[in-house]
């Protein structure tokens, strides 16, 4: 009996073995040249809300991730984020941007359903789960920083 | 008439024959290697219409168009329409069946779908219950990318054994008379699963089937691969094919010569689709488009299926999959 037809075991470790492995140095040094650009470009946009719209730098964050949240948007919207995503990988996905895109992704993909059936209710399909898992973190981390 | 071979193998005793078909693809696969072989190539995703799913729609209903006027017959001559995709529901096929107007059977095989089209349809014609089929199977990336995985703007990088779903569609019109390639055999696979979970690994997934049914087919026929100027599955890629080689390998069976893959075929190395393509279309692009234009007398085609719903995979099960073989007399090929 043929085991690769018979064991699933057997047949993982063989699988495993032809599996083409990802170039992970790459893929490490691409998302932290793309990832770190991508905060050099909100470093950039924040010092402008700085120097030339008055923000203190404690405020200057809020409209600076609007900025980088609107960027991410349109480049969905433009067609171009999955592109530069499919060569950054994490160096797109970690920040603010990468969560633009995939709400913005979403909601252009289910436009057809309709506004309340696709827009609506499937624009968090993806951003959900961090929607809610952000929020019980940040609520358990709330609670034990009160109680210390 | 239909004879039985062992117990997943029939042969078609009355020539069934291919007397057209159609091949219709989209830009990605227009610009591959195969793209120069199909006989319509849209130029971009949406063709014109409003949604994916109607734009996969467009696909098929020209294929069909396209094999029933190169096979000179009327829509009103068509006895039975038997379809299939890989949208829920099988959609695509429902509404082009209502658009054709024929008798219509939907079938579900997923990628296997075009092999399993063709064995029912060549079923049909040689037991004398139809005189015109007309099969299709359709796929388009971004209906099945929404439904499978992520939307289709979502920048995601996807591991290295990944595979592309192929947009396009293909039908055939089996008839008992005419002039055409013919349907010789057909052998039905059995449901395989080798514990693979990860959706993006469809090959890998896949070719325990691909592997079984070749043997069956071999054992059933008492043929050597050998006896096949060529053995094709349908979108292992290059992962999948691997393994069956590895599998065949163990088995004792030579495959080393004269096998490939549609989904290793469909695409160039520079297009960057990972291990390949994959989808209904997959394996009915290449053999309509590319293998039906070569210099064969006998190819076996094994159109390889991975039957996961997202749902499944989403509860942590494994994939099951399945793989259909048709072997293909090429007119002028002699016997």
């Amino acid at each position: 009996m043929n085991k690769l037809l018979s064991d699933q075991n057997s047949y993982q470790n063989v699988l495993n073995q032809k599996m083409p492995k990802p170039n992970l140095p790459r893929n490490l040094a691409l998302s932290f040249v793309v990832g770190g650009g991508i905060c050099v470009l909100g470093q950039f946009i924040q010092n402008i809300y700085i120097n030339y719209f008055n923000f203190s730098p404690d405020r200057a964050g809020d409209p600076t991730i609007t900025t980088m949240i609107f960027l991410g948007g349109l480049l969905t919207a433009l067609g171009v984020f999955d592109r530069i995503a499919r060569f950054a990988g994490a160096g797109t996905a970690v920040p603010v941007t990468g969560f633009a895109n995939s709400m913005v992704s979403a909601a252009l993909e289910f436009k057809r359903e309709g506004y309340v059936l696709g827009v609506g209710s499937k624009m968090f399909i993806l951003a959900g789960s961090v929607i809610v898992f952000g929020v019980v973190a940040a609520f358990i981390i709330g609670l034990i920083s009160a109680l210390i | 008439m239909v004879s039985k071979l062992g117990k997943q193998t029939l042969m078609f005793t009355g020539k069934p024959t291919i007397t057209g078909y159609g091949t219709v693809a989209g830009p990605k696969e227009g610009q591959g290697p195969v793209g120069s072989y199909f006989d319509k190539v849209f130029p971009d995703m949406i063709l014109g219409e409003k949604s994916f799913e109607k734009a996969e729609r467009k696909l098929m209903g020209t294929a069909v168009e396209l094999a029933v006027e190169k096979a000179a017959l009327t829509n009103e001559q068509i006895d039975l329409f038997i379809a299939g995709d890989l949208l829920n529901q099988i959609i695509t096929a429902n509404f082009s069946a209502l658009r054709l107007g024929a008798p219509f059977m939907g079938i579900y095989g997923a990628c296997s779908s075009f092999a399993q089209g063709l064995l029912l349809g060549g079923l049909f014609v040689d037991s004398g219950g139809a005189q015109n089929v007309v099969t299709a199977t359709s796929s388009h990336n971004c209906s099945a990318e929404r439904q499978y995985r992520y939307p289709t703007e979502y920048g995601a990088q996807l591991p290295p054994w990944s595979q592309h779903t192929v947009t396009g569609a293909a039908a055939c019109v089996v008839s008992a008379t005419g002039a055409g390639n013919t349907l010789e055999m057909a052998t039905i696979g059995k449901v395989q699963d080798l514990g693979v979970k990860d959706p993006f690994n469809m090959g890998g997934a896949m070719a325990p089937a691909a592997a079984d049914t070749i043997f069956k087919h071999l054992e059933e026929t008492g043929r050597q691969p050998g006896d096949y100027d060529l053995i094709v599955t349908g979108d292992l890629g290059k992962v999948g094919r691997e393994m069956v080689l590895e599998i065949a390998q163990r088995q004792g069976v030579d495959l080393s010569q004269n096998y490939r893959d549609c989904g290793e075929l469909i695409y160039s190395k520079e297009q960057q689709m990972n291990a390949g393509g994959s989808g209904c279309a997959c394996s009915a692009l290449v053999t309509l488009g590319l293998l039906f234009n070569q210099n064969y007398k006998r190819i076996l085609v094994v159109a390889t299926g991975a039957l996961h719903s997202p749902t499944t995979y989403q509860q942590q099960e494994n994939i099951p999959t399945v793989a259909h073989a048709v072997s293909i007399n090429f007119a002028g090929g002699g016997n």
